[in-house]
């Protein structure tokens, strides 16, 4: 039934969309849906900007957390005959049959924000971040501090999450090393008030600590709502520094104020990225920059209170 | 054994806690039999049953079935399906979803394969055979309920059955399919097979059976041949009343009360559980409705005070026509119900006797005025004491109480409601003899001191003769009579309940 | 001495099923104050706003436990009318939550649109709770599977109330509706747990909510046979308990003045059924002391806030917890208790026959 009703939809779609515009770039994009987070909110947002009439495209899109789902509708965007198919996975098996399929039918193929399991020669190139990459950017930031004593609450997000793993390994790595104290290390599943019973908790047992590293702007509110109950100050010139993830607006703001002291971005926007490399393509140029994965790193900033400016919130930002 | 008998068991006694539910009770099936089991409730025929099918082991006595030497015992309802005795029950026990085969033969195939070809030949020549009309690739539900019955009967003869037990397998046909079932029955009768026959239904224990078994409080009564035991006399050994004895005196109650005023009036009063019926209560009346169990008696009255749900009729009280379509408005309208099944609709049973005795008045004064804790106190004692209940406080959970003192306190209940109209029924059953009495009069001290209308229902016929000035007689959920006067004997009440006539 | 004896056993007999979680309640202070003989210091500091708060593990359970509280005493209700639980609270509760936000994020917030914010949550989440108590009463839908539906799609349509992942507000009433009230340093959830206990006391003192709400769980039949609307007060019952979700969700969104519709008080609804149960109710209805699941409540947080103190990783805490609930289910379950009994008349007996010799 389901796939019936998105077979349906899809060549509604496609029939609207070709009487609109005549001979548009046709492209497919399959994405998770922007319920998901923030984050895939603001991406799905993007692609829908970048991607749109205007920028002479001819768009279909299919959002759903589940591959088999994801799957089909890339077979019917095959089918329709689509030039690209943008796909950010729900899981990253299943998919060799498919990409197979897309490249004797010569159709393109882009991944951007997840990586998926096959052949590099399956893609054309996959634009994705690099969690670890956010991890030692934030880790590096921190260490330029100079701190006489980094005692840090670390709390993470969901164990085994890429997220989790990647922002998690550049501080277990200066724990094992000794240069920085772990106070405790818990996760609070990206849940905004675990993160601030967690803190509590730790207030309440008098252990001494100067740094929140929250693996996402959530968990860093928790927190700072738990300080300043405790009547801990933060932020510049505060007694604990505060470090979150994601650039949400709402977070950056708090940067800006001083309220926190570090916010460290994981790019949404990849869709400008591979616009860029489809007019290469479509203007008959080579796609460059790749490594052995055919990757491109997006590049990811860090937000330090002394440097944000109301313009990198207005560009960076997620949400409102 | 004798020649010609398949089933004999002589002596058989089992004891519940508290109850002996079978006292040396002997039963004989011939074959080629149909006999009839008959009994008012509790009086030991499922319980009889029950040790035939091997899911009660009883405490005494023996049971011996043609070709098996010696005495046996049955441990299981599948021993005694392999000792040749089988058993259709009221409610269908097959699978609707399954073909009319299937459910003949499923569960019965000693390994995992299943033949179907032979299995649908077999079942065919079966059904033909028997002259069921269902073909075997049928479902199941796409079939008459009466052949849904047969079709399990089918399945219960079809090996070598010398015994068929059949539990009340009509109460939910209509005429013509008991007509087909009965000619199923005399079928398997012509083929030697001897049926065990349960039913309260009399017409249809005369319409097929041959010989009759009466049990009466898990005692036999005896063994009669149908031609030769009148209806009336059937009735009277169910009851336990010899018909010469059962002129003693009805205490005739003062006037015939015709001149006062009608309290309640109904007429084609029906609900999903009860035909159309028409029904009056004077003030100060005390009348009641007997018959059978199962006759329908219960289910007029559950109609009057809408405990089920009402599909038709025109009610008046005090000559106002009112609505009463839920027991709020029967309540508002000045009626009380003591239920029948005091465990199901009339106690709740973790809470208090106060709580319990206040419930109704506190319902009907509303959910925004709930009694102080003193003004319930006050309440509780003061019908704890006048109804003289046994309980160590009034914070004791009722379902602690024994049945006589729960009664009371339901009762209690209701008097606190202080209705004009209280329907009681069965208020007596399994209490003591000292608080039947109690009751009895209770109801007369108030039908007659305070102007109550009461409706009394009982198993006990002399109960009600005591104390009702009329009768509404009913037999297979229809009204066949109604007893004024010098016709209050039971004699008349067990012609009416026959169905007049001799 | 012999009048106080009188009044002790009386009270523990009226409340035996309290018996129980109490004990669990003193075992637990007893093991952290051995633990850390100051566990349960409270200490009075100054915020980061210059308002004094009171502050320590024992502030942290009663004002974690907000929530809980408020969820497992409409818990209560629906467990004893329909001998049965809803599973979806925690996300009616983030669609509460995400109402809020969403009035207060439609104009400038003032005292007037915080009021108006809880009004609305309220109304919806009551709604929401009369569609199940619908299914459940009308149409005789088991109260898991009834709330089954509301538990699978309410995070979705709380979503879709704000259109984003985690909106936020900036203002300081809805701070102090989660956090502290300038001055008072008590934190305001726990005054609104009181003020809820408060409603629910006149509500069972003004009306018959309670005798009903129990007959109806006993014996649906009697109770209706006695002229109680059952549909009604099943119904009831889900909409009080659609209220409580309500207020949670308040609480929990104004902790963070933001709300978060995947992680707003998720996995909630089994803690809240959990509670019910160590405070002794019968989890197939009938009886009940909701006094009893508000202890039931704190057992839960104290357990979860002694396990953080004890620096036990926050992924061991639930299986910790569960071991510990399993135990005092069991305690609590009629077998064991029903053992106790008898094993208590044997010492007596046994006691008497020494006495007599």
């Amino acid at each position: 039934m389901k796939k019936l009703v998105i077979l349906v939809l899809a060549i509604a779609l496609m029939l609207v969309a070709s009487f609109a515009i005549a001979d548009g770039i046709k492209v497919g994009i399959i994405n998770n849906p922007p319920s998901e987070s923030g984050y895939r909110a603001a991406n799905v947002l993007d692609f829908e900007t970048v991607f749109s009439a205007e920028n002479g495209y001819e768009v279909l899109t299919y959002y759903s957390l589940r591959n088999d789902e994801q799957l089909s509708a890339a077979r019917q965007f095959i089918n329709d005959g689509v030039d690209y198919l943008l796909i950010s996975a729900a899981e990253t098996t299943g998919w060799d049959a498919v990409l197979q399929d897309a490249q004797e039918a010569g159709v393109t193929v882009f991944l951007f924000d997840r990586m998926i399991d096959c052949d590099p020669s399956l893609y054309a190139a996959a634009v994705v971040s690099d969690m670890a990459v956010e991890g030692e950017t934030a880790v590096n930031w921190l260490l330029a501090q100079n701190l006489e004593v980094y005692n840090v609450v670390h709390i993470q997000g969901a164990m085994g999450s890429d997220a989790q793993l990647g922002r998690t390994g550049a501080l277990e790595a200066q724990f094992e090393a000794g240069t920085m104290n772990k106070v405790v290390q818990q996760t609070a599943t990206w849940d905004e008030a675990e993160a601030k019973r967690i803190v509590e908790s730790v207030i309440n047992s008098g252990a001494d600590f100067n740094v929140i590293y929250a693996e996402n702007d959530g968990m860093a509110r928790g927190a700072v709502a738990a300080l300043d109950e405790a009547g801990i100050t933060h932020g510049v010139n505060g007694k604990v520094i505060v470090m979150g993830f994601d650039c949400n607006k709402w977070a950056l703001r708090e940067v800006l104020a001083g309220n926190w002291n570090y916010d460290g971005q994981c790019s949404p926007f990849q869709a400008q990225v591979i616009h860029e490399m489809i007019q290469t393509l479509e203007n008959g140029g080579e796609i460059e920059g790749l490594n052995e994965k055919k990757q491109i790193i997006s590049v990811e900033r860090g937000f330090d209170a002394s440097e944000i400016t109301e313009d990198d919130i207005a560009t960076y930002g997620l949400g409102d | 054994m004798d020649n010609g008998t398949v089933l004999t068991m002589r002596g058989i006694s089992i004891s519940f806690p508290g109850v002996k539910a079978l006292n040396r009770v002997n039963f004989t099936l011939r074959e080629g039999e149909i006999h009839a089991l008959m009994g008012e409730n509790g009086a030991g025929k499922s319980t009889l049953i029950k040790v035939l099918t091997g899911v009660y082991a009883k405490d005494e006595g023996t049971i011996e079935i043609a070709g098996i030497p010696g005495h046996i015992t049955i441990h299981s309802p599948q021993e005694a399906q392999r000792l040749g005795i089988s058993t259709v029950y009221q409610e269908i026990t097959l699978c609707p979803n399954l073909t009319v085969a299937e459910n003949m033969y499923i569960g019965r195939g000693k390994g995992m394969g299943v033949p179907w070809k032979k299995m649908y030949r077999e079942a065919g020549a079966l059904l033909d055979s028997l002259g069921i009309p269902a073909r075997p690739r049928q479902l199941l539900k796409t079939c008459s309920l009466a052949v849904q019955q047969m079709v399990a009967i089918a399945r219960a003869v079809d090996t070598q059955c010398k015994v068929l037990i059949l539990d009340e397998p009509t109460s939910s046909l209509d005429d013509r399919e008991v007509e087909m079932l009965f000619g199923l029955m005399r079928d398997l009768k012509a083929r030697g097979v001897g049926i065990i026959f349960v039913t309260h239904f009399l017409d249809q224990v005369y319409a097929v059976s041959d010989r009759i078994t009466v049990l009466r409080n898990g005692e036999l009564v005896g063994e009669f041949e149908t031609a030769m035991l009148p209806k009336v006399e059937l009735v009277s050994k169910m009851m336990g009343k010899e018909l010469e004895g059962l002129a003693d005196v009805a205490p005739k109650r003062d006037a015939e009360e015709e001149q006062a005023k009608v309290y309640y009036q109904a007429e084609g009063l029906s609900s999903t559980e009860s035909k159309p019926f028409d029904f009056r209560i004077r003030e100060g009346e005390v009348n009641g409705f007997t018959g059978l169990l199962g006759s329908g008696r219960s289910e007029c009255v559950r109609t009057i005070f809408a405990a089920d749900r009402v599909t038709g009729g025109r009610v008046t009280v005090e000559d106002k026509p009112v609505t009463i379509n839920k027991p709020i408005k029967a309540m508002r309208n000045g009626i009380g119900y003591l239920p029948e099944d005091r465990k199901r609709d009339g106690i709740v049973a973790d809470l208090s006797v106060r709580e319990n005795i206040i419930l109704a008045l506190q319902v009907m004064k509303g959910f925004f005025h709930p009694f102080s804790r003193k003004k319930a106190e006050a309440f509780a004692d003061e019908y704890i004491k006048t109804l003289d209940i046994k309980t160590a406080s009034t914070d004791t959970p009722i379902g602690s109480l024994s049945g006589g003192n729960q009664q009371k306190v339901i009762l209690a209940r209701w008097l606190l409601t202080h209705p004009r109209y209280l329907i009681l029924d069965e208020p007596t059953r399994g209490i003591d003899i000292g608080t039947k009495t109690e009751i009895q009069r209770l109801i007369l001290k108030l039908s007659q001191e305070t102007g109550m209308s009461i409706t009394f229902i009982s198993s006990e016929i002399e109960e009600m003769l005591r104390t009702c000035s009329r009768l509404i007689v009913m037999r297979d959920r229809n009204i066949v009579g109604e007893l004024t006067g010098d016709e209050l004997t039971q004699d008349h009440v067990m012609y009416t309940i026959a169905g007049g006539g001799n | 001495m012999g009048k106080t004896e009188k009044g002790k056993s009386s009270f523990f007999q009226k409340n035996s099923q309290l018996l129980v979680p109490l004990i669990a309640l003193m075992l637990l202070v007893i093991f952290n104050l051995i633990r850390d003989p100051g566990f349960f210091s409270i200490e009075l500091v100054n915020d980061n706003a210059g308002n004094p708060v009171l502050q320590g593990n024992l502030i942290s359970i009663l004002n974690g436990a907000s929530e809980l509280a408020i969820l497992a005493m409409g818990m209560t209700l629906v467990t004893a009318a329909s001998g049965g639980q809803d599973i979806s609270v925690g996300c009616l509760a983030a669609i509460a939550g995400s109402v809020f936000i969403k009035v207060l994020k439609s104009g400038p917030i003032t005292p007037w649109l915080v009021l108006g914010g809880v009004a609305a949550c309220c109304l919806v989440a009551m709604c929401f709770g009369a569609f199940n108590g619908t299914l459940v009463s009308v149409f005789r839908v088991q109260p898991m599977i009834a709330t089954l539906i509301l538990f699978t799609c309410g995070r979705s349509i709380a979503y879709w109330i704000n259109g984003g992942a985690t909106p936020t507000v900036e203002s300081d009433i809805v701070k102090a509706i989660g956090g502290f009230i300038p001055g008072f340093p008590i934190p305001a959830p726990i005054l609104i747990v009181v003020l809820m206990g408060i409603f629910f006391a006149l509500l069972f003192r003004f009306t018959t909510l309670s005798m009903y709400l129990q007959a109806v769980g006993i014996n649906n039949n009697a109770a209706r046979l006695n002229g109680i609307n059952a549909v009604g007060v099943k119904l009831l019952a889900f909409v009080l308990l659609g209220l409580c979700c309500a207020v949670s969700g308040v609480i929990a969104t104004g902790r963070l003045q933001l709300v978060n519709h995947e992680t707003l008080l998720i996995n909630i609804e089994m803690d809240a059924i959990l509670a019910v149960a160590i405070g002794g109710n019968s989890l197939g209805g009938g009886k009940f002391k909701m006094i009893g699941s508000v202890i039931g409540a704190y057992i839960i947080q104290a357990l979860t806030v002694t396990l953080y103190a004890m620096k036990v990783s926050s992924t061991d805490v639930k299986a910790y917890k569960a071991v510990v609930i399993i135990l005092l289910v069991v305690l609590g379950s009629p077998v064991v208790k029903r053992w106790f009994g008898s094993m208590r008349n044997k010492l007596a007996v046994a006691g008497s026959r020494k006495e007599a010799a």
